[in-house]
């Protein structure tokens, strides 16, 4: 009976959800190891070695390593420093600063702004605030009787990474899926020619994402580039060019842009193949049933796209946490700290500044915080039965 | 611990290997030639790799106990390169090392001190020597300079005194020129320095003006970048730097590198901060109205950077020996002369320099070594280097977009004095 209960839940088992809610002995009795997928156990043994060699192993190694004061190169031994990796990274401290005052007592005030001491008197070697000690101004809010409440942290370039590459993904998750769907819509069609635009939507994903960051760039130019000159011309020469890469308020918006353009060919196929798969049935029934466009949609292709989507955020919400090549290549994190990003300034400590402790904390911080969010995903998305 | 583990059982295991080799080879012939390897970065440039492969035909020829082997790399992945060799214990015998980071791979035990006598360096430029901690580590064949690229008729025209050696513009004076030349209309900008430029060519180009104003990146004898870099000297530096951006008197850090290029050449720009490389082009382009000036000085001389690639031997080799016969027989002056004529980088020697044509007394170049000779300046020699210079960087990028100066500076000099702290100070 064992036996013949695992078999048949081998065989229907493709779906996850369903394996997950399979009775527990089954599931155990399944991926163990036994005759019956011995074969399977062999044919999976390629891809385990590797991933074990090339994911599992240095990701222990980083978490080991965060621990340490490991270095790339480096004569003197290597010691446990315990957390001090990761409160270099992630200390705070606030701190309200107070205005300059006069004798007596007004705040002085120069070209109509409030005059600050320089934080710098308090954050470096000032016995009398040894919690601020080596910070940095990170944000600055304006707080009660004309002071500044300040929040300064340990590796300011650390939180500006962190908020950057929040903000990426929020912002090209929801953009690309939603453009990748649009543009399978539009492909999913029975018209001449239509394979055509399939491959030109699917281009940049085959391009090396360095090839294009650097076409992007000349793009981006300042003074000559494509996108201000078009721009201009659209505009009859209204339009004043923008240092696209240069300026910091626009520089992580065009990284943005030009990497939701690369990757949404990859999508639209991934959104394609989950359309593929919703029987005509539906839909000639759906027809007959009088269903508009959108209530088509709605209610027959949406459902029937269920899974896709998870796949498509759950992938495109990792990429875009992995943002590095586009980052190194056009603006190198700057202008001002504007494009700095997680995995770029993982890859700038351990490798540029041989601070391979230093990179592995910050790389175990990332995998914690992209493992919580693709944990929150799986909870908004599980099955509500 | 189980690094230095590993190193000795992977020595063992190699003398072993060593002992069975040189057995058969004793029973094959009687004379034994060893092979020592050279790694070389200059893949992807014959016409440098064609004088490395004649100096060392000729070596090869010349005695019978060594034939050196070249490797080479191209110059993005070369330091890479010896890092994991480094660290898998397969360095080569003899490799070339950018002078800046030679004090860091011989702090971290790749390199052994060269076997050559003081005599052998006399008449070597300053900045093609390569010392740290009193041990010669490193020679370099060549250096290369950076100077004032500019146009005679344009100073002229706009009364800007021509500056030389001895009395170099000062702060005020090349300000004002700047500010003269913007006034004018006649350019986009009336300076370049080269933002285009990423990674080292920052501290090499710039820190000599910082170094002007009486700052460096760091002093390495204590070691600290505190005060140094950030302090009065630092603050005037950045707020002189921030000045140039503010002005819009050089192009800022999203400059295009094809401007870079032609810009100065195409009249945009009316002084080019640049290095010696790119004067063959200018001077086919303006012929005698071109002008290489030396670095403006902002109150505590006049200086430019100095040390490029250069040959060292590395400790893990066991034929040191046969290393060093290589880099002593290729420092005859007939090498350092083609070297320097097919390169066009300014020869090691005086003696090498009057056996080039651009170089001997005359020259279209000789200005460069001598700018060399007078203003050349170490980049602050430490194994920390690496990394106080792209804190530099780093911080040179956001002064030029906007930062507050000291803010700057002191997030520079912890992170320099957070790595010394993390290296023990490097000792």
């Amino acid at each position: 009976m064992d036996t013949v209960k695992s078999t048949f839940t081998d065989t229907t088992a493709a779906p996850e959800g369903a394996a997950l809610s399979g009775e527990r002995t089954v599931k155990v009795n399944k991926s163990g190891f036994n005759k019956q997928n011995l074969a399977g156990w062999l044919m999976a043994f390629p891809a385990f070695s590797l991933i074990t060699l090339f994911l599992v192993i240095p990701f222990l190694l980083a978490f080991i390593l965060s621990f340490t004061n490991q270095r790339l190169m480096s004569p003197n031994e290597t010691e446990w420093v315990g957390l001090d990796n990761f409160q270099d990274m992630l200390g705070l401290s606030t701190f309200v600063l107070e205005p300059e005052r006069d004798v007596s007592g007004a705040v002085v005030v120069e070209d109509g702004e409030t005059q600050f001491p320089r934080l710098r008197q308090f954050t470096r070697n000032n016995p009398d605030y040894p919690n601020l000690d080596g910070k940095r101004r990170w944000l600055t809010l304006p707080w009660f009787n004309d002071s500044q409440f300040v929040v300064l942290a340990s590796d300011v370039v650390f939180m500006k990474a962190l908020v950057n590459t929040v903000l990426f993904v929020s912002i090209v998750a929801p953009t690309q899926a939603f453009i990748a769907l649009l543009l399978a819509l539009m492909i999913n069609q029975k018209l001449r020619g239509v394979n055509v635009f399939r491959a030109i939507y699917f281009m940049p994903v085959v391009i090396s994402i360095v090839v294009i960051s650097f076409l992007w760039r000349f793009i981006y130019d300042g003074e000559n580039g494509l996108l201000n000159s078009l721009l201009q011309f659209v505009t009859f020469g209204a339009f004043k060019p923008v240092d696209w890469l240069g300026n910091p308020d626009t520089a992580l918006g065009s990284i943005m842009a030009m990497s939701i353009w690369q990757a949404v060919g990859f999508h639209m196929v991934i959104w394609l193949s989950g359309l593929q798969t919703i029987p005509k049935e539906l839909y000639e029934a759906a027809t007959q049933l009088g269903a508009n466009g959108w209530q088509t949609f709605r209610y027959v292709t949406w459902p029937g796209l269920r899974n896709t989507a998870i796949l498509v955020m759950v992938v495109i919400t990792m990429q875009a946490f992995a943002l590095f090549a586009q980052v190194d290549v056009m603006t190198r994190g700057g202008p001002l700290d504007s494009t700095q990003t997680l995995v770029y300034q993982a890859v700038q400590r351990g490798y540029g500044k041989q601070d391979i402790a230093g990179g592995s904390a910050l790389s175990v911080v990332l995998f914690v915080f992209v493992l919580a969010i693709s944990l929150f995903q799986r909870y908004l998305t599980r099955e509500k039965n | 611990m189980t690094n230095t583990f590993s190193k000795q059982q992977s020595a063992s295991a190699m003398k072993r290997i060593a002992l069975a080799a040189m057995a058969a080879s004793v029973s094959c012939s009687a004379v034994a030639t060893e092979t020592l390897s050279l790694w070389y970065h200059g893949a992807g440039n014959p016409a440098e790799m064609e004088v490395l492969g004649s100096i060392i035909s000729d070596f090869n020829a010349s005695q019978n106990d060594w034939a050196v082997e070249i490797q080479s790399f191209p110059q993005n992945s070369y330091n890479s390169s010896i890092v994991a060799a480094g660290l898998s214990d397969n360095l080569p015998d003899i490799l070339d090392v950018d002078a800046p980071v030679m004090p860091n791979w011989a702090w971290s035990g790749y390199l052994a001190p060269l076997d050559i006598q003081e005599d052998q360096l006399a008449g070597f430029l300053p900045g093609t020597i390569g010392r740290y901690e009193g041990e010669l580590y490193s020679i370099g064949f060549w250096d290369a300079a950076v100077a004032m690229f500019a146009r005679r008729s344009v100073l002229e025209k706009h009364n800007i005194r021509i500056p030389t050696l001895e009395s170099p513009w000062t702060k005020d004076e090349f300000n004002s020129a700047l500010a003269n030349l913007d006034a004018s209309g006649d350019f986009k900008y009336p300076l370049d320095l080269g933002m285009a430029s990423t990674g080292e060519w920052y501290s090499y180009a710039f820190g000599p003006f910082l170094h002007s104003f009486g700052g460096d990146l760091m002093d390495p004898s204590v070691p600290t970048a505190e005060g140094v870099l950030n302090g009065s000297a630092g603050i005037e530096f950045g707020e002189w730097w921030q000045m140039l951006f503010e002005q819009e008197w050089t192009p800022g850090t999203s400059q295009d590198g094809g401007d870079r290029e032609t810009g100065f050449l195409n009249g945009d720009y009316a002084l080019q901060w640049n290095g010696n490389w790119a004067a063959p082009a200018a001077l086919a382009q303006f012929g005698d109205d071109l002008l290489l000036l030396p670095a403006p000085d902002m109150g505590e001389g006049s200086f430019i950077g100095s040390g490029s690639w250069q040959f060292a031997v590395t400790k893990s080799s066991d034929k040191q020996e046969g290393a060093n016969a290589f880099i002593q027989f290729a420092l005859k002056d007939k090498y350092v002369a083609a070297f320097s004529n097919t390169t066009g980088l300014i020869p090691a020697t005086e003696s090498a320099a009057t056996m080039t044509s651009d170089y001997a007394a005359g020259g279209d170049l000789e200005v460069f070594y001598e700018l060399s000779n007078e203003q050349a300046r170490n980049r602050v020699i430490t194994p920390g280097y690496g990394v106080a210079s792209l804190e530099f960087e780093k911080a040179l990028r956001d002064l030029a977009n906007g930062a507050d100066v000291a803010d700057t500076l002191d997030a520079a000099t912890d992170a320099i004095n957070d790595d010394l702290e993390k290296n023990n100070g490097y000792r």
